[in-house]
């Protein structure tokens, strides 16, 4: 079952009524980039496409500010930005044909090399506006950076996945944009030299857009990116302390490709992806269980969050892999991302919590959404 | 469930804890009655100063199970109201709880217990780190209550707010079950329902461990006061840093008003001809920041700046932060009393802001100094009023409402980091429709159905949360006469 494409808020009110009243489940769509994401939906569940929604409401570039819809594509939202010199700072791959959407990517808290410097989705939603399952529409924060007032809907609807309400706009805080960068690369086939390498990058003063690492077939790298009128020099010291750490160093000029491809990392559309949220001390723990599963691995090496992708897995061993894998980084958290459909009914996707935690989420559920119309069963626990 | 005398369960808390940190005595209830906003008082019927997470849980639990409601507090210095006592309720002190539990400088970490001062999280960690958000009160001040405000400070604008700051939280929520939200490690599977917690005001639970992320310290400051002859050449300096792409650690602006009373306080040196200064402070890494700061210098030039002072060294740029820091505790030099307002407005509607505050003044007849955080648009209105006049201290009050109003109406916000608490919840359905409340409600619910912590604060009128099970009971709110069924 399709639901035409909505285009206004009273619109998502009266389809998530409707499909109340029918005693069904919708699942919320925007690009369609994602939607493998979570436990399977549920079969039957109606497709509520939010890509209608797609202006650019305000633009506030004197105070760094946008009100966008959940529909508007993240690229085109970063376009318009850029040609007041601004950006979003959330830099997630965006998935097939760049079709990635600035709801999709609050509702999944995606996030990519920039958060390195400026934090995750959830630090740049200043506010949020949502239909609720019941049709009411509501906001929180506002459109200034600084506020207090209410409780932060924002950050409990970032990375919900859809599943208390539909994101319908966001009002986001943008940063300038960086200047012209370029990234200072370290290579070493030593993970203690990764480690060590990223450590001493990130607890200096130097103040880097983004701080990297990748790890595929014995050979790692790290990559520090700087941007402005000082970024020469701060590469130039980011360069000699990866040679004292032990790197094979080099400067980088034209570093684009190299940072679409940390970005690209991210995703498998044939494979699997796993996200690891570690310290950044557990790095070439993270690195060593990679290696063990045959997984590739790039993430923020000043942060502690990893992605490590499969290739082409036998669908039979993914889950021994998984929780292999699991078993090696307890108690870190992992969370399988990308996965074939066939092995996504045979894992345990989002991992186990402790069940306090589990049933205060269900209340937060009940409360949001009490008949289970929102994204059903996708989120951790089955919610 | 019949509400229980909080006074009858006194044998229990002191089992739970130990007679000696159990306060019944009205001289020693006395201290506790208010909190930093002294006009707002209620008296507990009893205090109790927990020392470990053991105490605190098993303290809420016997409130939960008698049905009392519960305040917790840490250093009470809220400017809000957001940590007076619940009259004849239980209020629950942290400031007993202040061991720093770990410190992983490798992993900028740090584990601290919620009485720990906010200074004391920076020290813990210095010289090579800090932790930014940084309130004026940030000698005494709590982490516990940092996190219950979402504070903020004068680094806001570029190192963001204690929210940005918390990657985990143990919390007794209301009926005494302890979890774990997030942890050391960042982007725990779930809902953020730490970034739901910090900024509830106390509503949803008592933090009991915090991991903050720290950050490791500049190498490089440099500090400057540029004169203006108006706010609006000021203002419009700010606006063409921030458009120049440049992102200062901390820019803060003061009118005529407040330049008088802190220069008094502090004689830290400013001019007194001027109507605004700006003090502009960049942080970096040392070739991003000496960059920069030229920049800096030529747009407040540009802008009409009468004198530019730059900070020689360490000791010329603490008394410029000297007199900033003094504003709120300078102004007894022009008034007995005043009434601080917390709005926030977009930078850009600085101007239009301003003079409204300005007319306001005029039609009431009142004193109003201006202290901002300009870079965020977080502004401090002071009212000034003498209590000892009838009828000052009402329309101080009225003056700040309407200063407030004029905030929401420019697209801003009832508060940046004070709260809001008791004091400014009327003002909510000025920001906020029906719908919007009730969402917060649900919240709120889903952490504390029984709602026995803080109540009476944040939302503007008591709301009951719906569906309890079996046959209708009175609520405790209700028998209290602090809420109604609607």
């Amino acid at each position: 079952m399709q639901v035409e494409t909505l285009s206004e808020y009273a619109e998502v009110a009266e389809a998530l009524r409707g499909t109340v009243g029918e005693g069904g489940t919708v699942r919320v769509c925007g690009g369609g980039t994602k939607l493998c994401w979570g436990r399977p939906a549920l079969s039957g569940a109606v497709s509520l496409p939010t890509l209608g929604l797609d202006s650019i409401v305000e633009h506030n570039a004197g105070d760094l500010t946008a009100v966008v819809q959940a529909g508007v594509r993240l690229a085109d939202a970063q376009a318009a930005f850029a040609e007041a010199g601004q950006m979003l700072a959330v830099d997630p791959p965006l998935g097939a044909g760049e079709g990635a959407t600035v709801g999709g990517v609050v509702a999944t808290a995606d996030s990519g090399p920039l958060r390195h410097r400026y934090g995750g989705v959830r630090d740049q939603v200043i506010g949020i506006r949502a239909v609720l399952a019941d049709g009411s529409v509501i906001r929180s924060g506002g459109k200034v950076i600084k506020n207090v007032a209410g409780y932060d809907l924002g950050k409990l609807f970032t990375g919900s996945f859809g599943t208390l309400g539909v994101i319908v706009e966001v009002s986001l805080r943008l940063h300038p944009l960086p200047g012209p960068v370029l990234t200072a690369l370290g290579k070493t086939d030593d993970p203690q030299v990764l480690h060590k390498g990223a450590i001493s990058l990130s607890a200096s003063a130097l103040t880097a857009v983004s701080l990297d690492f990748r790890w595929e077939r014995g050979e790692g790298w790290l990559l520090a990116r700087f941007g402005g009128g000082a970024g020469r020099s701060q590469a130039q010291r980011a360069e000699q302390m990866m040679e004292a750490a032990g790197f094979q160093t080099s400067v980088e000029e034209d570093d684009e490709a190299l940072w679409a491809d940390q970005r690209a990392a991210q995703r498998a559309p044939d494979g699997v992806v796993l996200k690891v949220s570690a310290l950044p001390t557990d790095l070439a723990g993270v690195v060593r269980a990679a290696e063990s599963v045959e997984a590739a691995a790039v993430g923020r090496a000043g942060l502690g969050l990893a992605w490590l992708s499969i290739e082409q897995p036998a669908p039979a061993d993914v889950a021994s892999r998984v929780e292999d894998l699991r078993a090696r980084l307890a108690p870190r958290p992992v969370v399988v991302l990308d996965a074939p459909a066939e092995v996504r009914k045979e894992i345990d996707i989002w991992g186990s919590q402790p069940e306090p935690l589990l049933a205060l989420m269900r209340r937060v559920k009940d409360r949001f959404d009490p008949t289970g119309v929102c994204n059903r069963g996708i989120f951790v626990g089955g919610i | 469930m019949e509400r229980e005398n909080a006074k009858g369960l006194l044998t229990q808390f002191e089992r739970a804890l130990a007679p000696d940190r159990v306060l019944t005595h009205p001289h020693e209830l006395r201290t506790y009655e208010s909190d930093g906003l002294v006009g707002y008082r209620a008296m507990p019927a009893i205090v109790l100063l927990p020392d470990t997470a053991e105490e605190v849980r098993n303290a809420v639990r016997i409130c939960h199970e008698a049905g009392v409601p519960w305040v917790a507090r840490g250093s009470g210095t809220g400017l809000s109201g957001g940590a007076v006592p619940v009259e004849e309720g239980v209020l629950i002190v942290l400031t007993r709880m202040r061991r720093i539990l770990e410190v992983d400088l490798a992993n900028q970490r740090v584990v601290v217990e919620p009485g720990v001062t906010n200074l004391q999280v920076s020290a813990a960690v210095s010289p090579t780190h800090f932790f930014p958000p940084d309130p004026s009160s940030q000698i005494v001040c709590s982490i516990g209550g940092n996190v219950a405000e979402n504070s903020g400070g004068a680094h806001c604008f570029k190192y963001g707010f204690t929210t940005n700051y918390v990657v985990g939280l143990e919390v007794v929520l209301p009926d005494g079950e302890v979890v774990n939200l997030g942890g050391k490690e960042m982007d725990h599977p779930g809902y953020d329902l730490m970034g739901a917690f910090v900024g509830s005001e106390g509503t949803m639970g008592i933090a009991t461990k915090i991991v903050l992320r720290v950050i490791p310290v500049p190498e490089r400051f440099r500090t400057l006061v540029a004169f203006f002859e108006t706010m609006e050449q000021a203002g419009h300096a700010v606006s063409d840093i921030v458009a120049a792409g440049i992102v200062p650690g901390a820019i803060e602006m003061m009118d005529r008003l407040a330049i008088q009373a802190t220069e008094e306080a502090t004689g830290a040196g400013y001019r007194l001809d001027v109507g605004a200064a700006l003090i502009v402070e960049l942080d970096g890494s040392e070739a991003e920041c000496e960059l920069a700061f030229g920049e800096v210098v030529g747009i407040c030039e540009r802008s009409g700046s009468v004198e530019i002072r730059i900070a020689q060294d360490e000791a010329e740029r603490q008394l410029i932060w000297k007199a900033r820091k003094a504003a709120f505790a300078s102004m007894g030099r022009l008034s007995p009393n005043y009434y601080v307002q917390d709005g926030v407005i977009p930078r850009t509607k600085l101007p239009e802001v301003l003079s409204a505050i300005d007319e306001l003044a005029l039609r009431f007849n009142v004193s109003v100094a201006n202290v901002f955080h300009a870079g965020d648009g977080n502004l401090h209105p002071l009212v000034l009023y003498d209590q000892s006049v009838p009828g000052e201290a009402e329309r101080a009050e009225e003056v700040a409402g309407l200063i407030v109003q004029a905030c929401v109406d420019a697209g801003g916000s009832l508060t940046g980091e004070h709260g809001i608490g008791i004091e400014k919840k009327r003002y909510m359905t000025k920001m906020f429709s029906d719908a919007d409340l009730d969402a917060f409600q649900r919240l709120r619910c889903a952490f504390d159905p029984e709602q026995l912590a803080n109540p009476g604060k944040v939302m503007p009128t008591p709301r009951l949360c719906g569906e309890v099970p079996g046959p209708y009971r009175r609520h405790p709110l209700e028998q209290a006469g602090i809420a109604e069924r609607l």
